[in-house]
């Protein structure tokens, strides 16, 4: 696009492009900063929500064994808990804003260490499922629109609403029960065989292990693609620019290709960060029933302990990296808009 | 409302010898919920070089359809549409060919330009599927034919940052930009602002004169009719019931459906207000397909002429594409 109109006008292409890229600075770090408040009111929210629970952690800790109250209090002494409300508070602050989120109570160890263990594994369960459900949501939701009551339509957009609308639980259980223990044709468990080979052959150990929980992750993820995807398109579809285009003598193939589908990509943007967001988070569901062991599964550990400084670190994570995506959704939306760059 | 008449200078007799678009009875047939529309229900209809025909019609009496059809954009059922003396062929080659001949103006400009490009890529777009040269400067000319001056202001604009009647200016510059020797215009400026309506109609007017270029204009608008169109073809369910020369159609109509439709203008004496159910393509009523809402049969005038059981029972003839005043009414054949 650029170079036809730097031959015609190249004063006016540099004058118009100039404000254009500082509008998007200037938007961009407004949305940061609203951003960082928010991560701000996350972390005090953090610390008020966890304390209002009802029961003694130091309690809980102690599962029901035999503790003299001295004991007790030497157990809160040294997990901070014996100070006022405001100083724990204050603590609390200053820990988090230099990265330290505490050591967990069950495991005695840092959480963020905790965390850097299991992200790994969640990541890449997600991330693949992720992409997964993305290409295959888009390309079954923009071939259903544009052919729209086509078999492929029906067929498709109604598989979609049944995955969607099934627990991830049972889906995952019946997977497990037809692969895994009839069939025999994926590992039931974890990410890796305890005999796990060198190499290549790791690779393809944990790429083994990772089918089933992918399957039933991307079964629940892909529907809402393949839905916002269809309909927006559909919208487009019928917009009166579309006509005009055919009627300039665009093939159909390239109606789709330069104006339908680019401009129906546009809410599945959002669609899209929102659920990166969610993904470091984890499919709770999804790992628990493969015993993934990710953040999702390390999170259900903590609320059946309940580990208080575990719980927060990982919600934490979760709430800030939702965050951090919706606001890269809105940069991205921004510059990819030019409607809502002059909003 | 009678000033921009004197622009008018083409004959529309002696431009009709020329027809440049044609429509040789032409159906258009949809299936809706099993039953089927006849949207356009046999309509002969010409337009000539440098000749710009409105036609007129309520929503629903297929005259969008009838455009769509003229336009390559639907396939008739039955019938042709015939170019340059040649029917339209719907291979992708031959409908690419005529593309650059016959051009779009559709109603919505908003709605006409894909948001997300600039005025530049939206002009551009035609002469590049083309492979026309010099398209920068092609898009130039075209913008600043259509009146946006100067061109290298609106290069980089998006739609949302120019009025309504510039952005209809940039899809008239779109349609410009082929050279097409026919505009399309379904409903060009009902969308628009009053003040903005004339300009575009001024602009259109222009375009005919300076390029030559026919216009067929469909709109539901009598007063726009009368502003800029040589001939009007009056449309009701599917069919053209009357047409010829603006002046004689539109001063002294014979159909009663056009005296109806001229009878709620403003400055009109008495007031026609059609009873009966709204027309549905669905279901034609047999005999004169007008007959269930027509004044002239209701009020009796028919049965002293002696034609109300014409007006039931007996189908009309089809129009043919006439330059002379013509209307497809049982009572105005009796009465003369």
């Amino acid at each position: 696009m650029t170079a036809p109109l730097e031959t015609a006008e190249p004063a006016a292409a540099q004058a118009a492009a100039g404000p254009a890229r500082l509008g998007t600075l200037r938007y961009a770090l407004s949305k940061a900063g609203g951003a960082l408040l928010s991560i701000g009111m996350v972390i005090v929210g953090t610390f008020f929500l966890f304390r209002l629970l009802p029961g003694d952690p130091v309690r809980n800790l102690a599962q029901g064994r035999n503790m003299t109250p001295e004991q007790l209090d030497l157990e809160r002494h040294r997990l901070g808990l014996d100070l006022p409300l405001f100083d724990q508070f204050l603590n609390f602050i200053g820990q988090t804003l230099r990265f330290d989120l505490g050591a967990s109570y069950e495991y005695k160890r840092p959480v963020l260490d905790l965390i850097g263990d299991r992200v790994g594994a969640t990541l890449l369960l997600a991330g693949t499922s992720l992409v997964i459900a993305v290409s295959l949501g888009l390309w079954q939701g923009m071939r259903a629109g544009w052919r729209h009551g086509s078999r492929f339509d029906r067929f498709s957009t109604g598989t979609s609403l049944v995955l969607w609308s099934v627990p991830t639980f049972w889906l995952g259980l019946l997977l497990l029960l037809v692969f895994s223990s009839w069939f025999q044709w994926f590992p039931s468990r974890g990410i890796q065989d305890v005999d796990a080979p060198d190499g290549f052959g790791y690779v393809l150990d944990v790429a083994h292990h990772m089918v089933l929980p992918c399957i039933a992750m991307v079964g629940v993820l892909y529907a809402q693609y393949l839905l916002v995807m269809r309909s927006s398109l559909l919208d487009e579809v019928g917009q009166d620019y579309i006509t005009t285009a055919r009627a300039k003598g665009l093939r159909d193939d390239e109606v789709r290709k330069r104006h339908a589908v680019p401009n129906a990509l546009l809410p599945t943007v959002t669609l899209v960060f929102m659920r990166i967001g969610f993904v470091v988070g984890g499919a709770v569901t999804v790992e628990a029933v493969f015993s993934w062991p990710g953040l999702g599964e390390l999170f259900y550990a903590a609320i059946r302990v309940p580990d208080f400084t575990l719980m927060q670190g990982t919600f934490m994570l979760i709430a800030v990296s939702v965050i951090l995506m919706n606001t890269l959704a809105d940069v991205v939306y921004h510059i990819l808009d030019p409607r809502v760059r002059s909003a | 409302m009678t000033e921009t008449t004197e622009t008018r200078t083409a004959d529309p007799v002696a431009t009709v010898s020329s027809t440049l678009l044609e429509a040789r009875d032409l159906h258009v047939e949809f299936t809706s919920r099993g039953r089927r529309a006849r949207a356009v229900d046999g309509v002969n209809l010409s337009l000539g070089a440098g000749e710009i025909v409105a036609l007129v019609g309520e929503s629903g009496c297929g005259k969008t359809t009838l455009a769509r059809t003229l336009l390559g954009l639907e396939r008739p059922t039955s019938g042709e549409v015939r170019y340059g003396g040649q029917p339209l062929k719907y291979g992708s080659k031959a409908l690419k060919a005529y593309r650059r001949q016959v051009q779009l103006v559709l109603q919505d400009p908003t709605g006409s330009l894909n948001p997300r490009q600039t005025v530049y890529e939206a002009v551009a777009e035609g002469p590049r599927i083309h492979r026309m040269p010099d398209e920068a400067e092609v898009v130039n000319s075209a913008l600043a034919r259509a009146g946006l001056r100067p061109p290298e202001r609106f290069l980089l604009r998006y739609p949302h940052e120019l009025s309504g009647g510039q952005r209809q200016r940039v899809v008239i510059a779109g349609a410009l930009a082929l050279n097409p020797k026919v505009l399309v215009a379904d409903e060009p400026v009902a969308s628009l602002d009053a003040s903005v309506r004339g300009e575009i109609l001024a602009l259109m007017l222009k375009l005919r004169d300076d390029l030559g270029l026919s216009a067929l204009v469909v709109t539901h608008d009598l007063g726009l009719a009368w502003n800029i169109a040589d001939r009007v073809a009056v449309m009701y369910l599917g069919r053209i019931v009357e047409s010829g020369p603006v002046e004689q159609v539109l001063t002294a109509p014979r159909h009663p459906y056009t005296q109806a439709l001229l009878s709620v203008l403003p400055e009109s004496p008495e007031r026609v207000v059609l009873t009966g159910e709204p027309p549905d393509p669905t279901r034609i009523p047999g005999g004169c397909r007008f007959h269930a809402r027509c004044q002239i049969l209701a009020s009796g005038k028919a049965a002293e002429a002696g034609v109300d059981a014409r007006c039931r029972g007996e189908l009309l003839d089809i129009l043919p594409a006439s330059a002379l005043s013509q209307a497809a009414c049982h009572y105005a054949d009796a009465t003369g």
